[in-house]
């Protein structure tokens, strides 16, 4: 089963032409487009952030699972009202497991899931006042700092204007009330949520306190989600190098804390795809500037911290970024020399998000596993290839419908974080910028890139590598392992984690190690399907007598012995 | 925990929080999926469809296979056919299905595609493969809940696939409700025991708790199969269980071919199983086997031997309404005090059953329809209750509560196993429900009671 791998690892074109080969034309044209085989020094083009296929199964979700779910759920202690039906509220609510240690006497807000349950007729005759008279119930009851609203389908049809009910709403109760327009039609995929979330929090968030944190070394997490508790170890790691966390947008924050995060000098982008919006528009208004990190996989995690330290420049926190470094890599060492052994050599896929198909292969990698096959469920051109083909990147219809915010220095408080020569120091010495590179520079030469593989791919691939472990969302997860792969679910851990910095990492191999290495997938076959049917009843050996005193307990009693197969008759 | 939620209760107009109910299409698809091969499609954005199809694998922890139109803003504004003419040509295509059941979403409804049309469209250009079926339900979630979208889809399966030939079989039609496979499977069991013949669906037993095999498919063994829902219009009569979910389905029978029907509730506890076994065996006209009679003598047994620990606990219940009103009655049977009952699925019926249920006995009950966890938890927190019995999301409550003894029932559950594998109908699903209500009691005894009066028998 998953201990055996396809050897020699079939031919990706082979695969790739499997996979294409039951499509409809049209279907086969589009999808020929969004799965190839990768060139590292060259990475190929990608069809991506493009329409999804009806009817082909597909992994993506919609533009308000992007917003309300991913980048602006995860704040705390404001309230969140989805304006709509039931539902996508409904299934949204504690689903991502973006973990909150709130403050001493601060609520929770993410426990509850407030929306206007929409009903025939407000959906025939509007929502607004439904709306309006849901925010006002919900100000009475929680008095809370702010309200966002969230608008699902229906809403944007029926064409409630949900702006205009959060500025009344704001100056009425005098609290910080704004609107997403994150109906789920809007974009092709999550991404354009995320996109439409970042402009709301930087317009209605970011900025609004200018009280700067106390400690050194001052940055922000972008595009961390505290999954199972990733930013906790992040943050902990942080503190021990000295490094101080203003926020982690979005993963155990606070509205203070995002209304004070362009006093950072520094924006540290983990998900390039989901929040680059926010780390570009943060260095054109305060000047900020922003470096890609990695904390998934322990060389990432170093990497990330040296280059950190290096942008601060300055000697002790270098040095006890390196301190840190080694006794983290002294710890871990361990665990992956016991660990590895039993992983080298196996066979991973990974498809997921829009950064964590790209992160997570380091974790593979550090216990010697090969990528066979990655791609991401909604990331676009840049997340492959790299930031370079922003500017070949065309903007199509479906993109043109998310606003691009006009966004200029602020006249008072831009302030460039690094003097000219600074930055000058820094680049010679092979410091980069907004610099994501993307995913297929760091893969291998013709594994497969497929973007928003859909269950027939995934089907074909799983028959044709066999890998030892698959990657995924909930929705893929029992499909895959119905096949006798095990799969990791990679947007909710499969309840587990965390799996950031160092820490993390030592739980992903144990994780994989159990994965890849349980005995439950080799228990699939019953005993009796794997000898012919007999045919007939076994005959009884009688023993040859012993003397009781020689007779072991073991031995005691009548051996049934089934007949070996050869002499085995029909009667 | 929840440590927004106060005691002092307002009613509130506007705003729902911590619903206790979800939307119509992820009723539908379970239900679709409940026939033999076929392939739910959800007709809208596909965020619904993604959200469904999560939720549902979440409580299964089994593939839930769906497809969806993925409509995007020009589909939103010109309509969806081009999408849904799409999608069925590559769901043909790629996936063989026998029967593409189609619902709707808020999105769908609200532009109001005609999918009627389409189908017929589709038909017309030749494109549906030779004895494919295409049905659909309208599944609108600014009306009703997940078990009205359930209950739309079954009505569905009768209005498009069943037919009447005009011989009357020697078979019951058995719509079995929104219950789990485990469920389903159990349904069956008592069913044949009985000698009854009979044809159900949708039958989602051998679709979502399939053995591990090493192989996935695509289109398990188990469903109803067309022919079998096409049979439905010939036999004698139909049992439909839950009102909320079955109904629908049994009218639409009774229209379209002629088959009366009786309504019974869920059997889940005694009384409700009682008049199930009654009226299957009324119905087949075939005797109660002894098999049966011993299983209700075990239940009653395990009632008598347990009752000190239940009697007069008070109780707070939410669920469906299909699964509540039988249970309360199985509560009221434990000489147990149900002292909120609540669902989130809209319905007056409701209320006036569960009332008539609890009696001048329960007259200071709350019972509410079209109600949500916060005022649940509201009332729980102005006067407590000893146990809670709910969907998964109760645990939030049972734990604001300081660990309040709380046991899973109903839909959705996303954290605990035995609902996969282990009925809660029938007298043995009685008897796990007893077994889960005092154990909840028990081990909150056994955490929290002084030590000396901590107890190896009980
Ligand atoms: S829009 Fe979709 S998820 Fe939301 S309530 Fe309607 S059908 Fe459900
Ligand atoms: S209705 Fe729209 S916003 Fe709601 S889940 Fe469906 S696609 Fe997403």
């Amino acid at each position: 089963m998953s201990d055996t791998p396809r050897n020699p690892v079939p031919d990706p074109a082979v695969v790739r032409e499997e996979m294409l080969k039951a499509y409809p034309a049209k279907t086969r044209k589009k999808r020929e487009k969004q799965i190839v085989l990768n060139d590292p020094d060259a990475p190929p083009q990608i069809g991506a952030n493009t329409r999804t296929i009806p009817g082909i199964i597909t992994q993506r979700g919609c533009t308000y699972a992007g917003c309300r779910g991913v980048v602006i759920g995860p704040i705390y202690d404001i309230v969140h009202i989805t304006h709509g039906p039931v539902g996508c509220g409904y299934y949204s609510w504690l689903t991502r497991r973006n973990l909150a240690r709130p403050e001493e006497g601060q609520t929770n807000f993410m426990q509850y899931c407030m929306n206007t349950d929409m009903q025939e007729d407000e959906i025939i005759f509007g929502g607004e006042k439904k709306l309006a008279a849901a925010i006002r119930e919900a100000y009475a009851l929680f008095k809370p700092k702010a309200i966002s609203i969230y608008a699902t389908c229906p809403i944007g049809l029926i064409g409630d204007d949900i702006h205009t009910v959060a500025r009344q709403a704001k100056e009425e109760l005098g609290i910080n009330v704004f609107a997403f327009s994150c109906e789920g039609y809007k974009g092709v995929s999550q991404s354009a949520g995320h996109h439409i979330a970042n402009n709301g929090v930087f317009k209605n968030i970011v900025g609004l306190d200018d009280t700067p944190d106390s400690g050194e070394y001052r940055i922000n997490i972008l595009g961390e989600y505290n999954i199972g508790g990733d930013a906790f170890e992040i943050e902990e790691l942080l503190r021990k190098c000295g490094i101080t966390c203003t926020a982690t947008l979005s993963g155990n924050v606070s509205y203070d804390q995002i209304a004070r995060c362009h006093t950072a000098d520094l924006n540290c982008v983990m998900c390039h795809r989901s929040i680059n919006y926010m780390a570009e528009m943060m260095e054109t208004k305060y000047g900020i500037p922003w470096i890609k990190v990695n904390f998934i996989g322990a060389e990432s995690t170093a990497k990330s911290l040296r280059k950190i330290a290096a942008y601060f420049g300055d000697k002790a926190l270098i040095d006890r970024v390196e301190r840190v470094i080694a006794q983290e890599m002294l710890a871990l060492k361990a665990t992956v020399e016991e660990v590895r052994p039993r992983c080298e050599g196996k066979l991973a896929a990974l498809f997921v998000g829009g950064s964590r198909a790209h992160h997570y292969q380091d974790l593979f990698k550090e216990l010697g596993m090969q990528i066979v096959s990655a791609g991401y469920e909604f990331a676009h051109r840049d997340d492959y290839e790299g930031r370079d083909v922003l500017p070949t990147i065309k903007v199509d219809a479906d993109s043109r419908n998310i606003e691009e915010l006009d966004v200029e220095a602020d006249p008072q408080r831009f302030k460039a974080r690094r003097s000219p020569e600074q930055l000058e120091a820094l680049q010679a010495g092979g410091f980069t910028f907004s610099d994501y590179e993307g995913m297929m520079r760091e893969m291998d030469r013709r594994a497969l890139v497929i973007d928003d593989i859909s269950h027939h791919e995934m089907d074909q691939l799983i028959a044709l590598y066999r890998p030892s472990i698959v990657c995924c969302g909930i929705k893929e997860k029992y499909i895959v392992e119905k096949m006798g792969v095990p799969c990791k679910q990679l947007h909710s851990y499969d309840y587990g984690g965390p799996y950031a910095v160092f820490t993390g990492a030592a739980n992903f191999y144990r994780e994989i190690d159990r994965m890849v290495n349980t005995r439950v997938w080799s228990m699939i076959m019953p005993p009796w399907q794997k000898q012919p049917e007999l045919g007939a009843r076994p005959v009884f050996t009688p023993k040859p007598r012993r003397s009781r005193e020689e007779a072991s307990p073991a031995t005691r009693g009548r051996a049934v012995r089934p007949v070996p197969t050869e002499t085995a008759t029909t009667n | 925990m929840l440590n927004a939620t106060t005691a002092e209760h307002t009613e509130r107009k506007a705003l729902r929080i911590n619903p206790a109910k979800t939307c119509q299409p992820i009723g539908a698809l379970y239900a679709a999926l409940g026939i033999h091969k076929c392939l739910p499609h959800s007709h809208g954005s596909q965020g619904c469809c993604a959200y469904h199809r999560s939720q549902l694998t979440r409580h299964f922890k089994e593939p839930v296979m769906a497809t969806t139109s993925s409509f995007t803003e020009g589909a939103s504004v010109f309509g969806g056919l081009s999408n849904m003419t799409q999608a069925l040509t590559n769901i043909f295509g790629i996936y063989q299905p026998d029967v593409v059941a189609v619902h709707t979403t808020c999105l769908s409804e609200v532009i109001g595609d005609d999918i009627p049309m389409m189908f017929k469209k589709f038909r017309e250009d030749g494109k549906l493969p030779e004895g494919a079926q295409l049905i659909h339900a309208n599944t609108p979630s600014f009306k009703g809940s997940h078990v009205t979208g359930f209950a739309n889809m079954t009505a569905a399966m009768a209005r498009y696939l069943s037919e009447r030939s005009g011989e009357v079989r020697d078979q019951l039609n058995l719509i079995p409700g929104y219950l789990d496979p485990a469920d389903m499977r159990e349904v069956k069991r008592l069913a044949t025991e009985i000698g009854a013949r009979f044809v159900m669906f949708p039958d989602t037993s051998d679709v979502l708790d399939t053995p591990q095999v090493g192989r996935f498919e695509m289109y398990p063994k188990g469903g109803a199969t067309v022919a079998q829902i096409r049979s439905a219009g010939d036999s004698f009569a139909t049992l439909g269980l839950g009102f909320w979910a079955s109904e629908a389905a049994a009218k639409e029978l009774e229209s379209k071919c002629e088959v009366p029907y009786e309504m019974g509730e869920l059997p889940i506890g005694l009384g409700a199983t009682d008049a199930f076994v009654d009226a299957i065996r009324r119905l087949a006209a075939k005797s109660v086997p002894a098999n049966i009679e011993r299983e209700r003598g075990q239940l009653i047994d395990l009632m008598s031997d347990m009752s000190q620990y239940l009697h007069r606990k008070r109780v707070a219940v939410f669920g469906d309404p299909d699964h509540v009103i039988p249970l309360v009655r199985f509560l009221v049977e434990l000489d147990m005090r149900p002292a909120y009952v609540v669902t989130g699925t809209p319905g007056k019926a409701f209320e006036e059953n569960v009332r008539q249920l609890l009696g001048p006995a329960g007259a200071d009950a709350k019972v509410k329809a079209y109600e949500d966890l916060f005022s649940l938890h509201q009332w729980m927190k102005a006067e407590p209750v000893d146990l809670l019995i709910g969907n998964t999301y109760g645990k939030y409550i049972a734990r604001a509560e300081g660990n309040l003894p709380f046991v899973r029932f109903g839909f959705p559950i996303l954290d605990r196993v035995a609902h996969r594998y282990f009925p809660t109908v029938g007298y043995r699903g009685a008897m796990r429900l007893i077994a889960a209500m005092t154990d909840a009691l028990l081990d909150q005894k056994d955490r929290e009671c002084p030590e000396e009066f901590f107890e190896l028998v009980q």
